[in-house]
């Protein structure tokens, strides 16, 4: 498991004609791949964010329902269908004359473009990733004691705090899981960008693809991976000692 | 009650979303034209071709073989390493060991699928389903301890020294306490594996060979001739199948009082 | 805990009775041991049925295996672990292939259907006296455009592209090559120009380009310009006569300033194990008959002058996807432009894509 990141380390040190070069690092301090590098950062937390605000009332809400297991694996299921003939259903739906655009007509708001914009990105982005959210966000209110929400009622607490002090402290674990498991592998997300932004979203994930398949340049495309892999390191460290503070 | 109705629409809603792409692509696969759009008039000729093509048949076999594999075997290794990381008394070393989890997340499929390709020749290990099976663990493993992680360190210590005060052995803990604590989460890195398995393309690509394929190589290999309806056919077929064998599952082991969920309480 | 290892142990039950079955269904196919070749192609890139009558002919049998893109497939080759026996790789990784030593030659006494093919794509510079290849299909890039939502424009220069009137009106296909390559035909410079200075100044010029650009996408371009979500594209010659089919405003044009000519070949790489089978495989897709009825599945150009005259008379007179000699002159062939070179294309077309906002 060690062997693929001591490769990516190694061909990040090499050139496209297999020479030792630090040419590599140099040219991701240039202000295309910074843009690009910010831009991957921004839209993996819009992500993320999104998909946390949508996925725990969910979350919440399926574990109140009669056949709740049931229900999650339904949530599970659609992310079974290959994503590229998911993609392909979203062009239709979001096309121009496409389903989407009937309904914002049938109220009166008229034809929009959604396909290629930030937003159509961001929504399919969240639908690919959500049920990785939910799940262990579910896991984590479901075994919330019951009696613990009563409690809190009962000493007189409103709705909002006994969520603010009780429940969210205590499936905090959960949340920063699902975090974790969207945020990530938002970062290198490349097949969407293409697919449904039509490359008005470019991100890391987009160039290393690039720099793999089409220019062979695995030197600089590793040096790209290198800097995702630093960033995730550091924001791994710095959300597990949070929680250090917070929790005790 | 107004509570409850508002919360039933937003569950809907939120099903209604999830399903519109899957029911997009289900209508489709009726379309007697031969794409994804412009549909022309019903048609079944793209499901009397799909049970004709024996080779799909061997494909699809092939990609649930290596799903169910990969992920029943990553949850184990990865609920091993979670319990391994957890039982770790030094931060620091939790810390790397969480961070060198997390690199195969992080790094892009093109990447992993590579360096596997590279070192499984270097290695000699013939491609085909080996070295598909190997590389999906690899990147299921650190889906799994991520799962299963929260789960342990939610667990109160004083429920261990309880166990240990009375008398339970280390293996006893293991399995009679840990094990069961956890098994939400388990159930759920299964899932997430599976989940990655069957969507992988990148990776599967580059460590394949000598006649094995999956669903996924298949498909986007044909996006540049535009993807056939008969791809949409199956899809319907195995989606629905998969409905039906979740919720028969579901409800036989409701009658006979054991649910094995992804949120069963111990 | 026993609820775990009874779910488990049903998972590894089910799965090996599903190699069990596997295995039964390859044996009944014919696919464990005996005389197979293993053919490596694009999906859906030929008709199956002749894979039945080649396996029907020869009595061997044809293991089918997909690519997504040339870089892929030459990374699969150069790595070997599978010995594929035929290979349909496009022209400029061909050359690279050659300089990779990937290829084997082909050995031409063992194909004499090698005559059926027109010598205009013969001895090309990617290949000369087609030691290592043979074409397989070929095409231009061109623009696609919808008449019933442009009206009467015509595009017959690519800077027609620019036009004022032309907002978000444009999709690109995502290829640095091919775009860069039209951003240099449009300043009448060659499509394999190595001057900075040049490729610069394409490069500003197709910034210049971006208020028009709705989107640059990969192969959905098809079902987007069929959908009228664009009414202009461009696009490969194949890809156009595909959608043209299916939506008949559509109209397909080679702008005057020239354009690329791209070859898809079919190639032995270096991994063959069964190379008599390969030539004969090869031998097979060259015959007249066979050759015009995959391009009759496919929908792509033949290179194939003995197929041209068995394939339908609108088919082959049809000057946008079998253009005059005339027009082919002024077509170029990609060159291989050397790693750093290729780079340089790659970032000025990242720093192009880049400009969005």
């Amino acid at each position: 498991m060690i062997m693929p990141i001591l490769l990516i380390v190694y061909y990040s040190f090499l050139d496209i004609h297999g020479n030792f070069t630090l040419a590599n690092y140099q040219k991701f301090f240039t202000p295309v791949y910074l843009k690009m590098t910010l831009s991957s950062f921004w839209y993996a937390l819009l992500i993320t964010a999104v998909s946390l605000l949508v996925a725990y009332p969910t979350a919440f809400l399926l574990t109140r329902t009669k056949y709740k297991q049931l229900w999650l694996l339904l949530i599970i299921l659609p992310s079974w269908i290959n994503l590229l003939l998911k993609a392909y259903s979203f062009i239709g739906i979001f096309g121009t004359y496409g389903f989407a655009n009937a309904l914002l007509e049938v109220f009166g708001i008229g034809k929009k473009q959604i396909l290629f914009t930030d937003f159509s990105f961001i929504f399919v982005s969240v639908y690919i990733f959500i049920p990785f959210m939910i799940l262990p966000i579910f896991n984590a209110l479901d075994k919330l004691n019951p009696s613990f929400i009563d409690a809190s009622r009962d000493l007189g607490a409103s709705g909002w705090t006994t969520f603010r002090r009780v429940i969210f402290p205590l499936t905090f674990d959960g949340v920063k899981s699902g975090c974790q498991v969207v945020f990530i592998p938002a970062l290198s997300l490349f097949m969407l960008t293409r697919l449904i932004a039509g490359n008005r979203v470019i991100t890391l994930g987009t160039a290393v693809e690039q720099h793999f398949l089409v220019t062979q340049d695995w030197g600089m495309g590793s040096t790209i991976a290198v800097f995702l892999i630093i960033s995730m390191v550091i924001i791994m460290l710095l959300t597990g000692n949070k929680k250090r503070g917070g929790v005790g | 009650m107004k509570k409850k109705s508002l919360s039933t629409i937003y569950l809907t809603i939120v099903f209604l979303i999830l399903y519109a792409p899957i029911f997009y692509l289900m209508y489709y696969s009726f379309n007697s034209g031969g794409k994804m759009y412009e549909f022309e008039s019903f048609s079944l000729e793209w499901y009397k071709d799909l049970f004709q093509n024996t080779r799909l048949l061997i494909i699809v076999l092939n990609t649930i073989i290596i799903a169910l594999l990969s992920s029943a075997i990553s949850t184990i290794l990865g609920t091993i390493g979670a319990v391994g990381i957890w039982h770790l008394k030094k931060r620091q070393t939790k810390n790397v060991l969480l961070s060198l989890n997390n690199i195969l997340i992080v790094s892009p499929d093109v990447i992993i699928g590579a360096s596997f390709l590279i070192m499984f020749t270097i290695v000699g290990i013939k491609l085909g389903f080996s070295s598909v099976l190997l590389s999906h663990i690899a990147f299921s493993v650190p889906i799994v301890v991520i799962m299963v992680l929260p789960k342990l360190q939610e667990m109160s210590s004083t429920l261990i020294d309880a166990a240990k005060d009375l008398g339970a052995s280390n293996f006893n803990v293991l399995t009679k306490v840990i094990l069961p604590y956890i098994t939400p989460g388990i159930f759920a890195g299964f899932f997430m594996a599976l989940t990655y398995s069957l969507d992988d393309f990148a990776v599967t690509f580059f460590v394949t060979g000598n006649g094995f394929s999956t669903l996924s190589v298949e498909i986007y290999s044909m996006a540049r001739q535009g993807v056939s309806l008969t791809i949409n056919a199956l899809s319907t077929i195995l989606f629905l199948f998969t409905i039906l064998l979740v919720i028969g599952y579901y409800f036989i082991s409701k009658r006979n009082g054991r649910i094995i969920g992804l949120g069963a309480r111990k | 805990m026993k609820k775990l290892v009874q779910t488990f142990a049903v998972i590894f039950i089910v799965s090996f009775a599903l190699m069990f079955w596997v295995q039964r269904l390859n044996a009944s196919e014919g696919y464990a041991g005996g005389n197979t070749i293993t053919v490596y192609n694009w999906g859906e890139y030929i008709d199956p049925d002749l894979i039945k009558q080649f396996e029907k002919e020869t009595g061997i049998k044809v293991i089918y295996e997909t690519f997504d893109s040339n870089e892929a497939m030459m990374v699969k080759i150069r790595q070997g672990g599978t010995s594929y026996d035929v290979a349909m790789p496009s022209e400029y990784a061909i050359q690279k292939m050659k300089e990779e030593g990937l290829l084997l030659k082909l050995d031409q006494s063992k194909l004499p259907n090698l005559k059926n093919i027109d010598e205009r794509f013969l001895n090309l510079p990617f290949d000369p006296d087609n030691e290592y290849s043979v074409p397989y299909f070929w095409g231009t890039v061109g623009i696609v455009y919808n008449k019933k939502m442009l009206g009467d424009r015509t595009f017959d220069s690519w800077n027609d592209l620019w036009a004022d009137d032309l907002k978000n009106q444009i999709l690109l296909v995502d290829g640095a090559r091919e775009v860069i390559g039209f951003g240099l035909n449009s300043l009448h410079y060659s499509l394999n120009d190595k001057n900075k200075v040049h490729l610069q100044e394409a490069k500003d010029k197709l910034v210049k380009l971006q208020p028009n650009i709705k989107a640059i996408v990969g192969d959905e371009i098809k079902m987007l310009l069929v959908n009228e979500e664009a009414p202009i594209g461009v696009i490969w010659s194949g890809d156009a006569a595909d959608i043209m089919w299916e939506n008949e405003n559509l109209d397909y044009v080679v702008p005057e300033e020239g354009s690329n000519l791209w070859f898809d070949n079919m190639v032995i790489p270096k991994t063959s194990k069964n190379i008599e089978g390969a030539h004969k495989f090869i031998n097979f897709m060259l015959d007249a008959e066979v050759a015009a009825q995959n391009a009759e599945y496919v929908g792509y150009s033949t290179p194939n002058k003995a197929a041209m005259s068995i394939l339908p008379e609108e088919t082959v007179s049809d000057e946008r996807f079998y253009p005059s000699p005339e027009l082919t002159d002024r077509l170029e062939v990609y060159e291989n432009l050397g790693q750093d070179m290729l780079s340089y294309y790659n970032d000025l077309y990242l720093e192009f894509k880049m400009h969005t906002k």
